[in-house]
């Protein structure tokens, strides 16, 4: 566009007013990247700042004096209720809980995904609508009869449990992933495999895998996304003791037992937002391409 | 045997996704619907009574509140970050060298969990210590900003983390959309000396519906499932004034032990994804068979 613009801009005065609508331009964008940078920015300020220092000071200044303090209490003393163990152990449930459930729901969809788009069979296509519709209902309908299930497993409450429960209700979105990018490879490289004497999973694991990095890295972020930031199912199935770090973060936000330490309050936050954030920073191109993928096409 | 199996393996590997699928969501939503059509309290009863739970749900002035949030809060969610999205995606197409860092900064909130947006906003708005003390201490002593404790302001201020969080969500898609127009129409309509304002809202946004109505989906699907952002926000209140059918759900399965009422709650609540949903995903379906 800027090409076309500048053969006809001979005129000053029409260069003047390209200039004021570039700078007016580069004024918006700031504005709006401010708007979106400022919860980060207070957060963080908040968080180095003493107590002291937030009832007198600015929402929005500096530390004074920066001090560690509140993060220290945020990952080991802050209380979650009558436990005063600070965010660690619910970090480390967090941490034990996403990586299986992460690595089953991928595994299944790939296998899933690799079926549906390439060993199509009668009722195949039924099937995928059927698992793709589970991605969309509001799980406060399967809340109720989930946690009697949990129950009637004997997983209640217990990490194995929040695994489960997250796998099951990954496998639609991770199946629509894998289905929709095997489904671009052609048909005939299956039969060219089968002709030579390949069998379903020799044909998956040396010619479909190798291709699969891409998708891979694009719904391992996703799933991680969604099951470190879950809260429903979190708060949900599990107890005191199991409890992943979104449920142990509102606990600490919301317990009312002494002074309100909203330094710590942050510093907790931030803890528990860093691992999703920092997967957004070094991975955000595949992570953009999952949040696409999972609402553009069905 | 072994080209019985061959033939088979596919079927095979399917099957217990499939099975888990069927039980866990289809077994799951029928019991619910079950349910809500019993007496069940504290415990779940299976005698069908018909629609008792539904009309004490739709008697209650708490979930009237609910839904009326729904109302408010998904309406303003969804236009406030389409509009924002548009707009900010529209600015960003206009050969910005700095649009990639740009873009991050604007997309970020939506790695962030719910309850972390919900936590730092509910510190900025916090009526003692976070806007309302800054902007008095600029000398505007009157300055008042306390919705997240006023009954009537306070779901407002859900709305404003909310697009917080979605906006640049809103402005990746339209970006895509922007980028995916045919590039000769948009020479040709340069070539004739037309305006790029007129470009855009003549032939670049028209061209963009199907992009349109999957960020309404999605949009729509979030405010809906809207449940952490609330709890980290306002809990629920002041008083319920905050409620949505997600928490209402959740305080009569988990806190009331009104099985009945969180089961007919969730049943309307899936009704509303349904009615939205449906017709997305046939229209989606009927375009792919043309």
């Amino acid at each position: 566009m800027t090409d076309i613009a500048l053969t006809t801009a001979h005129s000053p005065s029409r260069n003047w007013g390209r200039i004021a609508l570039r700078w007016l331009l580069f004024t918006l964008l700031g504005l709006f990247a401010l708007f979106y940078l400022m919860p980060l920015f207070v957060m963080v300020t908040t968080s180095l700042k003493s107590l002291e220092e937030i009832r007198t000071g600015s929402l929005v200044a500096f530390p004074r004096e920066v001090t560690f303090e509140a993060w220290r209490t945020a990952w080991s003393g802050a209380c979650t209720g009558i436990q005063c163990e600070g965010l660690r152990p619910y970090f480390w449930n967090s941490v034990i809980l996403a990586i299986p459930a992460v690595l089953i729901s991928t595994m299944l969809g790939a296998l899933n995904g690799y079926v549906i788009a390439q060993w199509k069979f009668k009722g195949a296509n039924l099937i995928f609508s059927l698992m793709l519709f589970g991605c969309f209902i509001p799980f406060q309908v399967v809340l109720l009869p989930m946690a009697r299930m949990l129950g009637i497993m004997g997983i209640a409450g217990t990490i194995p449990g929040l695994i489960f429960v997250h796998v099951i209700y990954g496998i639609g979105f991770t199946t629509l992933f894998f289905r929709n990018y095997y489904v671009t490879i052609p048909q005939e490289l299956v039969k060219a495999a089968k002709v030579d004497g390949a069998g379903f999973f020799r044909i998956f694991w040396s010619i479909f895998l190798p291709l699969s990095l891409p998708i891979i890295v694009v719904t391992v972020i996703w799933q991680f996304t969604q099951i470190w930031n879950d809260f429903l199912f979190g708060v949900s199935f599990s107890q005191a003791g199991t409890q992943p770090v979104t449920v142990a973060l509102n606990n600490i936000v919301n317990s009312t037992t002494g002074v309100k330490e909203y330094n710590v309050d942050m510093a907790a936050a931030i803890i528990a937002a860093l691992p999703t954030l920092l997967v957004y920073v070094v991975a955000g191109k595949y992570f953009i391409r999952g949040l696409t993928a999972g609402s553009v096409k069905g | 045997m072994t080209e019985w199996l061959e033939r088979h393996v596919p079927k095979m590997v399917l099957a217990p996704s499939f099975a888990a699928i069927l039980v866990f969501v289809y077994g799951f939503i029928a019991w619910t619907a079950w349910v809500s059509l019993t007496r069940s309290r504290l415990l779940p009863k299976y005698e069908i009574e018909g629609l008792i739970q539904y009309e004490r749900l739709f008697a209650s002035p708490r979930f009237d509140t609910a839904m009326v949030n729904l109302f408010i809060f998904g309406t303003l969610f969804i236009i406030i970050s389409m509009v924002l999205g548009l707009l900010i995606a529209i600015l960003l197409d206009q050969k910005i060298r700095t649009e990639g860092v740009l873009r991050t900064i604007y997309l970020y909130p939506m790695a962030l969990s719910m309850i972390v947006t919900g936590t730092a906003w509910k510190w900025i708005m916090n009526p003692g210590l976070g806007i309302e003390k800054m902007v008095r201490d600029w000398g505007f002593e009157n300055f008042s900003f306390d919705w997240v404790i006023d009954p009537d302001m306070a779901i407002y201020a859900v709305v404003i983390a909310g697009v917080w969080q979605a906006s640049g969500f809103v402005m990746a898609l339209f970006l895509a959309g922007l980028r995916s127009v045919d590039g000769e129409i948009i020479k040709a309509a340069q070539v004739d000396g037309i305006p790029n304002w007129r470009i855009y809202s003549a032939i670049i946004i028209p061209s963009m519906a199907p992009i349109f109505l999957s960020a309404f989906i999605v949009l729509a699907h979030l405010a809906i499932k809207s449940f952490d952002l609330v709890i980290a926000l306002t809990g629920g209140g002041p008083g319920y004034a905050t409620d949505l059918p997600a928490t209402y759900m959740y305080a009569m399965a988990f806190s009331r032990g009104d099985i009945g009422q969180a089961a007919s709650s969730a049943m309307v609540m899936m009704a509303v994804v349904f009615a939205i949903i449906v017709p997305y995903l046939y229209s989606e379906l009927r375009t792919k068979h043309d």
